[in-house]
């Protein structure tokens, strides 16, 4: 056997060896082997002295070689070791990503508020300002001025909370309109929504509930925008189309007065025990306000005139999250307040 | 109120079905709440009459009949009801009849008798509970005809619910009148012809009141006593939901509900001259017909009698001179009387009368006349009796009747409806429902009709012409608002962020009443009287909230009732607290913003110490919120008490110098009396002075690092750590920008009486890097101040 191929069969027999290192001891002892101080080829490198000059390059040029493709397959099989090595690491480290998160939990807004927030942007968005008024209200401002006198029929539609010196518990939000058309000249556009009062207690009842004010009042503000303003409301806070219809009513402290009926959202006005099979869901009061409201709040009614509207906001909370006994919006169950992030 | 489709038929042609009916009332704001048929579906059933009745041969309770239903051909009927008699006409079902609830008439052998049909009771056929017998049918009844023909049965009842202002609606007449006016623009009268005297007696009757314009009589004498009604009559009153009493009280019913005007009738013989329509004097007593003795005042009108009041006007007639069995002559009253001599009084003795009703939206003041002769007519055709002469007593003082004139522009009827409505479709409207209708400059002049109380000024005329063509007929248009600048205030902290930002730390919102129980509220705030309601709903939710803690304590407790054992809970809204002023106690409603919570600190997890929520994790929530104001530097706890707070852990919050609220941990005698299974927290915070916000201001960041240094310092218990800082931060000479608490403890290394608080100290300049001798002053500063002023000793780090 020359020396090419003893070279050759010393490659082939370090490439094997490195291959069969199962760790980075032994790759590391089979490299001392080969290409250490006293290594294999080391050793074949110090016998190139004994070689002639021409036949010296080639050889060298042959040991330089299979030191080259030894160095890299050690290289090589030290990276896949590493690897290997930090692959067994990180498999011990797996952790179990279905156990749940730690820490506080979040907590939640009340439907009312939410209904009240979204019901505040969309008129906000309107024009309208925000505004509040005292909840221990007056005869004066919860009636007198709203042109329902003492012993007027219309006082036995609220049933009202009294207190032992006369004053009462706000049993509609209307008192702000007073307030507001007292304060400031129009034009104004404004919605009031709060806490409201009357004697009733049943599904649909609470003796404490939530009403949204709404007052426009202009030079031109008409019962044709009225009606637009608050069908253009029903479809925002549904975000659907929906129909929807006035009905002639009665408040003394409009004139027309009506009621404001919306498809049914439950049956899409098919028909349903809900509407009571009438397709229809009433929602809120509205008219154009009296001009006796008017003039005894200082603004002239024959230059101004304007709208104004009543809505249940928990009504309309009942409705779009399909909450069917109101009073479960005042027993404040944990499991209840849960549903609405 | 209830008509029904056939009654108002009578007035007024309808050419659509009852329901159509009802959704087109519905829609000119007469609203219709409900609708029923007057019999359910059957079919077969005529009018017979019974020739022969006798007793089955095999069955003592039944009888053997012998019907016709043509006159000519006999049928055998097996009947067994004991009223079953020769000569009455009755309600046949003949073979093949379909009855309601699914029944089939067949040929049947009944004990060995055959039975071609079947004589029907009022339940049978669907039309009343009435199972005393059999129907027994009017004599006049035409043989063979069919019985829903006979009876008109194919009618519907419709209820009808007319708004306050619509007095004129609370009657048949008035309900068809409305309904004309808004379909065919027909301007309906209602006309009686009047009877003739045919005797004298009179009551002559004086009116000291103006609340009594007019006060129609009239004197019957001989009516058939103890009569009834006729069938037709007791059954349309019936329908339309009047129990028939007797047949003068009917007829009296029936012409209020046919024409809106309330109606009286006095037993003559009980009467005495003298009547006098006057206010009731001071403590006068009454017994009206309900058999209740009443006290009245000088507000309530009354009808009198040389011998007192007899009657409580437009409310309730008086007992004694009531209409009895015996009654043979009847003075008929048919008064006006004006609303607001009526409204409101009814309710004030806990009456609610359908004369009271319509009083007090308005009668029509023409009608009394009218009506006194419907009520005559009808009466005579019932129980008969001799009239006297009607006698219309006015009130002397009344003023002249004046024309009242409303006038309608045309241009505020479409600048208010935003819409133009043709001249034509004005005047029509007008027309339909005014007798005078005149064009003036610019528009018309409508003159007021007597019957409509709630028209009196432009606007309510605008009203009926939208009314009476439809709102639908107004199309809708978008108003074109002036552009102004809205508003967006940093001056407070919105509400609706501090809304999320306590749902963000895992408070729920809630929200309660606002008045709360007076025994809870006492327990919890004994030193602070509530505003007592004077009719609360009930007695637990009788007094004005003080604080919101009542509402949360009671939610709190509901849920932990529940089996929630750890509940955040927060709420916003008003609080009433009463001011001690100068001029006397004054109201204040105060928004607030208030929290409890219990159980443990973190929701039940994986891998952590279960603790319980204390003082200082609520406090972290307290703290965090208000730092939302920008301005969380100045907010102080300073100890204080409260009798709902355990002593030693309840502070008074601060912001500067202005007290803004609350926090500590409830009292464990109120935990134990309320029985809670373990103690809460409490915050709560006044939004006004709480949360103005400052006006934010960037402040430079250092381009220079900061330097730490932590020191354990021992001081007694009783240094706050609010005067360990405030020396700190004294004694830092301005290098501080941070001091962190990292530590307190207590233990064997530290003498008893003292604690360790470990600081962080972050030192910063804004305008070079400070080196480790500037640092290393600080501390020897600081701990020299310590050490002086709060007798502290310095650890080794």
């Amino acid at each position: 056997m020359g020396a090419a191929e003893s070279l050759s069969a010393l490659v082939n027999q370090a490439l094997a060896d490195v291959d069969a290192s199962s760790d980075l001891g032994a790759l590391d002892a089979v490299r001392v082997r080969l290409l250490g101080k006293k290594g294999l080829l080391t050793e074949q490198l110090k016998g190139l002295g004994a070689l002639s000059a021409a036949e010296r390059p080639a050889a060298g040029q042959r040991i330089n070689d299979a030191k080259a493709a030894i160095h890299a397959a050690l290289e090589m099989h030290r990276i896949r070791l590493e690897q290997a090595a930090m692959e067994r690491e990180l498999a011990k480290g797996t952790i179990d990503v279905s156990l749940p998160g730690r820490g506080q939990e979040m907590g939640s807004v009340h439907p009312v508020t939410r209904t009240r927030l979204r019901i505040e942007q969309i008129f906000g968005q309107a024009g309208f300002k925000v505004i509040s008024g005292p909840e221990v209200e007056d005869d004066f401002h919860n009636f007198e001025a709203l042109n329902i006198p003492k012993n007027h029929p219309a006082r036995a539609m609220h049933d009202t909370f009294y207190f032992p010196d006369g004053r009462l518990l706000r049993t509609h939000t209307s008192p702000v309109q007073i307030r507001t058309m007292r304060a400031q000249q129009p034009p104004l556009a404004i919605i009031a929504p709060g806490r409201v009062y009357r004697i009733d207690s049943d599904m649909t009842h609470t003796p404490m509930f939530h009403q949204v004010e709404g007052m426009v009042i202009g030079e031109g503000i008409s019962f044709a925008n009225l009606k637009a303003m608050l069908h253009g409301f029903v479809e925002q806070f549904f975000e659907r189309p929906l129909g929807m219809r006035l009905r002639p009513s009665y408040f003394p402290f409009t004139e027309p007065s009506a009621e404001a009926d919306i498809e049914c959202v439950f049956c899409d006005g098919r028909g349903c025990r809900v509407c009571k099979h009438t397709g229809w869901l009433e929602i809120l009061g509205c008219g154009m306000i009296h001009p006796n409201v008017l003039n005894a709040a200082g603004i002239d009614a024959e230059i101004w005139q304007g709208y104004a509207f009543g809505m249940g906001i928990d009504r309309v909370a009942m409705l779009r999250y399909g909450v069917d006994d109101l009073r479960l919006f005042f027993e404040n169950d944990l499991q209840f307040l849960k549903q609405f992030p | 109120m209830k008509v029904t489709y056939r009654w108002l038929q009578e007035f007024t042609p309808i050419a659509v079905s009852p329901a159509e009916l009802a959704a087109q009332l519905t829609m000119a704001g007469l609203e219709v709440e409900s609708m029923a048929p007057v019999a359910p579906p059957f079919s077969g059933v005529v009018v017979g009459e019974v020739v022969e009745s006798g007793r089955h041969p095999d069955a003592e309770k039944l009888s053997l009949c012998q019907v016709t239903t043509d006159g000519k051909n006999r049928l055998q009927i097996v009947c067994g009801a004991k009223n079953v008699r020769a000569g009455l006409k009755v309600a046949v079902a003949q073979v093949g009849a379909q009855l309601p609830n699914d029944v089939t008439i067949r040929r049947a052998t009944l004990r060995g008798q055959e039975s071609n049909g079947m004589l029907c009771s009022a339940r049978e056929l669907g039309l009343g509970e009435e199972h005393d017998g059999i129907m027994e049918l009017a004599a006049s009844l035409p043989l063979n005809q069919n019985l829903r023909d006979a009876l008109g049965l194919d009618d519907t009842v419709l209820e009808v619910n007319a708004t306050p202002n619509r007095g004129d609606c609370m009657s048949v007449f008035g309900i068809a009148r409305d309904y004309a006016a808004a379909g065919a623009r027909r301007h309906l009268k209602y006309a009686t012809a009047p009877i003739a005297a045919r005797q004298e007696s009179v009551f002559p009757v004086s009116i000291e009141s103006a609340a009594c314009p007019l006060f129609a009589s009239r004197v019957i004498r001989g009516v058939k006593p103890n009569a009834q009604a006729p069938a037709w009559l007791r059954e349309r009153l019936r329908r339309v939901g009047i129990n028939g009493i007797s047949a003068i009280v009917d007829v009296t019913n029936y012409v209020m509900t046919e024409l809106g005007q309330p109606m009286h009738a006095y037993d003559a013989a009980k009467l005495s001259q003298g009547i006098v329509v006057r206010m009731a004097k001071p403590k006068e007593r009454i017994r009206l017909l309900d058999d209740k003795e009443y006290e009245l005042d000088p507000e309530f009108l009354v009808i009198a009698d040389s011998g007192g009041a007899v009657g409580l006007a437009g409310i309730m007639g008086g007992r004694p001179t009531a209409i009895s069995d015996s009654t043979t002559d009847v003075l008929l009253e048919s008064a006006h009387f004006t609303p607001d001599s009526i409204s409101g009084r009814a309710r004030r003795l806990g009456l609610f009368t359908d004369a009271a009703q319509r009083f007090e939206r308005g009668v029509d003041p023409n009608l009394a006349a009218i009506a006194i002769e419907r009520a005559t007519a009808l009466l005579l055709e019932c129980i008969g009796g001799v009239p006297g002469p009607v006698q219309l007593s006015r009130f002397a003082g009344a003023a002249a009747d004046e024309s009242h004139w409303v006038p309608l522009r045309r241009e505020r009827l479409t600048r208010l409806l935003g819409a133009s409505v043709p001249d034509m479709e004005v005047h029509a409207v007008a027309a339909a429902i005014s007798e005078r209708v005149e064009a003036m400059s610019g528009g018309w002049r409508v003159l007021k009709p007597a019957y409509r109380f709630d028209i009196r000024i432009e606007a309510d005329l605008i009203e009926e012409v939208a009314r009476l063509r439809g709102f639908d007929k107004i199309a809708e248009i978008h108003a074109i608002a002036p552009q102004i600048a809205g508003a967006s205030s940093e001056a407070r902290v919105p509400g609706e962020r501090l809304v999320t930002a306590m749902a963000d730390r895992g408070y729920r919102e809630m929200i309660s009443y606002a008045f709360v129980d007076p025994s809870l509220q006492q327990l919890l705030f004994p030193d602070t009287p509530g505003l007592v309601l004077a009719n609360p709903i009930s007695a637990d939710l009788a007094e004005m909230r003080v604080s919101l803690w009542p509402g949360l304590i009671h939610a709190c407790r509901e849920n932990l009732r529940r089996q929630q054992p750890r509940v955040r809970l927060f709420e916003m809204g008003n609080k009433f607290v009463q001011s001690q002023r100068a001029h006397g106690a004054e109201l204040c409603e105060i928004d607030t913003l208030a929290g409890i919570a219990t159980g443990a600190r973190w929701p039940q997890q994986w891998g952590g110490i279960s603790e319980a929520v204390d003082f200082y994790d609520v406090k972290a929530d307290v703290v965090n919120l208000l730092s939302l104001t920008g301005e969380a530097a100045s907010v102080r706890f300073v100890p204080d008490s409260l009798p709902i707070l355990r002593p030693g852990r309840a502070a008074r919050i601060y912001r500067g110098t202005t007290a803004v609220g609350w926090l500590g941990e409830m009292h464990p005698q109120i935990v134990k009396a309320l029985n809670l299974p373990a103690t809460a927290f409490l915050f709560e915070l006044e939004i006004d002075p709480a949360f103005i916000a400052k006006q934010l201001k960037y402040q430079r960041i250092s381009k220079f690092p900061s330097v730490r240094r932590d020191l354990a310092v021992v001081v007694d218990e009783s240094v706050p750590l609010a005067v360990l800082r405030e020396n700190v931060t004294v004694s830092a000479s301005g290098l501080l920008s941070e001091l962190r608490v990292f530590d307190v403890y207590r233990g064997p290394s530290i003498e008893t009486g003292r604690k360790s608080i470990a600081l962080g100290l972050i030192l910063q300049d804004s305008s070079r890097t400070l080196t480790d001798v500037d640092a290393d002053a600080v501390v020897t500063a600081v701990a020299a101040r310590l050490r002086d002023v709060l007798r502290a000793t310095i650890r080794d780090q």
